[in-house]
């Protein structure tokens, strides 16, 4: 049934690789933003929050035009990137940037409600042992939130995988450079007598997809489960 | 220690208003809950930020309004035990204990932590995750936790509450090693008056956030045994346990007491309530209480319908308590002798 050519074996491949380029990428950022929000307290909260989340209510297309503009060689960023002989704008790069932007705030909700179930009594003892808010939030914060990271790198993931907005106004649709799952999906439909191999793609994203959520829980509940004995 | 802490804070319905000066090492504050304990520990902690007023720490300045200056939990060396232990669950106890003592600069380390571990019986728990503790148990660790980052004053904020009767006392005598060992100051905050006269030399009182008195724990027990359905709880440290006539026989100051309860490894510290103790203005000649002591009445007081009474027997204090009839019947005043009876099986083990 999954009789796939070699262009579609690159976009499964490319989407895989982009979603999990994302993912990694963010969760530093994540993870950061996330206690930003949990516990700071500071001037503009509820504005960084706003615009961290964004690109969850915002139309992809609306991101993507936005990211254009902005990597683009006559950019801010993408300016200057130029400079130095960095493209973005048109390589898998792109797509990378664009998942990122549209996959951040589902990381940051889930990095934040794993953050607030830790118990800030925990913070205040590790303050009164000496250590700093930088220290506390490196030596106790960090390792407990494992679990949320988990699953707000499992929701990025998955997000990414689905891309699609964001990703053909900033990548393009490039087949083997930039074409990801649904865009070679978005391609098929335009195609005359592409519809089977369009279903083909289509089945498969979900099988990756459900796949990615499924392995996701898994790991939560042995985490759980560790974390419990 | 020299404290000396002037504070305000305001909360919707709450206000804590203190001003007060403490020297002594250990020194209690004593209240019921709500009072503003916890307000004054967290405080005091750095965890949270008056609204006004000063503390001085000996020659350190921890908060000062004035000057604008507030220094950070981790800056100010005030070691803090909480009532859960609030150990960190992704630590062993070794790394829980290791915390704060990995943040001291190596040259600065003065307790070794093996000895520590030693006196408060806890290096058998050391590779153990902190899930597998009893209570006891994590509150010893939370303690050894919080007395490794060698705090120049240490706050015990309810630590035994939450613990059954039996494991309570138990880290009593523990506790008095570490404190007596490291030569830190303690600040003890409990709603105990048992806590209070087994561990502080002086008690703050503090109601609805402001202080009310500051008294010694034995003057406060005496003022609340009207108030308290035992009365008076005599605390009797005993000493060199001997059987005889399927009792034990201890020694207790310059004589000897006859109990039923057999002695237990360390100090053997009990307690007997004043109305466990029967007076006799002769000696009765054959009595079934296994004790009979002879004392002199030091002092007698009021407790409102009955009257308390201070008794010198060889040297150590008991108190008890009676009907004012009895006092007359008795002819009971400062300087005379009589005979108290203590039953065997009256006596409770504390620790």
């Amino acid at each position: 049934m999954f009789d796939l050519t070699a262009t579609d074996y690159q976009a499964v491949a490319l989407s895989v690789r982009v979603a999990l380029t994302a993912t990694l990428l963010s969760l530093p950022g994540g993870f950061l933003a996330g206690a930003l929000l949990s516990f700071g307290r500071f001037r503009g909260r509820a504005l960084l929050e706003g615009l961290l989340n964004l690109p969850l209510v915002l139309p992809p297309v609306v991101v993507g035009y936005l990211l254009l503009l902005l990597l683009g060689s006559n950019g801010l960023l993408g300016g200057l990137l130029a400079k130095t002989g960095l493209r973005i704008v048109f390589t898998w790069w792109a797509a990378v940037a664009a998942s990122l932007v549209v996959g951040f705030p589902l990381l940051v909700r889930a990095v934040r409600i794993g953050l607030e179930e830790i118990d800030p009594r925990l913070l205040q003892a590790a303050r009164t042992l000496g250590a700093s808010r930088r220290d506390t939030l490196i030596s106790i914060v960090l390792p407990l939130s494992g679990r949320a990271l988990l699953a707000g790198a499992g929701l990025m993931f998955a997000r990414s995988l689905g891309e699609f907005g964001a990703t053909i106004v900033l990548a393009g649709n490039i087949p083997g450079l930039t074409q990801t799952i649904p865009l070679a999906i978005f391609d098929y439909i335009n195609t005359p007598g592409g519809e089977g191999r369009a279903m083909t793609l289509c089945l498969l994203s979900v099988a990756l997809s459900l796949a990615a959520l499924l392995g996701n829980e898994a790991l939560l509940g042995k985490w759980a489960k560790r974390s419990r004995s | 220690m020299s404290l000396s802490l002037a504070l305000q804070k305001r909360f919707e319905n709450f206000r804590l208003d203190v001003d007060f000066r403490i020297e002594g090492k250990r020194v209690g504050i004593f209240g019921r809950s709500g009072s503003g304990k916890s307000t004054l520990v967290h405080l005091l902690a750095g965890l949270l930020e008056p609204d006004g007023g000063a503390i001085r720490f000996g020659d350190r300045i921890l908060y000062d309004y004035g000057r604008r200056l507030c220094l950070p939990p981790d800056q100010r060396r005030v070691g803090v035990v909480f009532q859960h232990s609030h150990l960190f669950p992704h630590l062993s106890v070794e790394g829980n204990l290791l915390y704060g003592f990995r943040r001291i600069p190596k040259i600065r380390r003065r307790i070794d932590p093996a000895d520590l571990c030693r006196v408060l019986d806890i290096a058998h728990l050391l590779p153990r995750s902190v899930h597998h503790l009893s209570g006891g148990e994590r509150q010893r660790v939370a303690l050894g936790r919080t007395v490794l980052a060698d705090p120049q004053l240490l706050l015990m904020d309810e630590p035994l509450t939450g613990l059954d009767e039996k494991l309570k006392y138990q880290i009593i005598p523990y506790l008095n090693q570490v404190l007596t060992e490291y030569d830190i100051p303690l600040l003890y905050v409990s709603h105990s008056m048992n806590e209070m006269r087994l561990l502080v030399e002086e008690v703050l009182v503090l109601d609805g956030g402001r202080l009310v008195d500051r008294t010694t724990p034995d003057n406060l027990a005496r003022q609340r045994m009207k108030d308290c359905p035992m009365g008076y709880l005599n605390f009797l440290r005993l000493e060199d346990p001997q059987p005889r006539d399927q009792l034990w026989s201890y020694r207790w100051g310059s004589q000897r007491l006859m109990l039923n309860q057999e002695p237990a490894a360390g100090d053997n510290l009990f307690t007997l309530t004043a109305r466990d103790i029967l007076l006799f203005r002769r000696h009765p000649e054959s009595i079934s209480a296994r004790n009979l002591l002879r004392c002199t009445v030091r002092e007698v007081f009021d407790l409102g319908p009955r009257v308390g009474v201070e008794l010198d027997c060889g040297g150590r204090q008991l108190i008890t308590q009676m009907m004012p009839p009895a006092v007359t019947e008795l002819d009971i005043s400062p300087g005379n002798d009589l005979y108290a009876a203590i039953r065997a099986d009256a006596f409770r083990r504390l620790y």
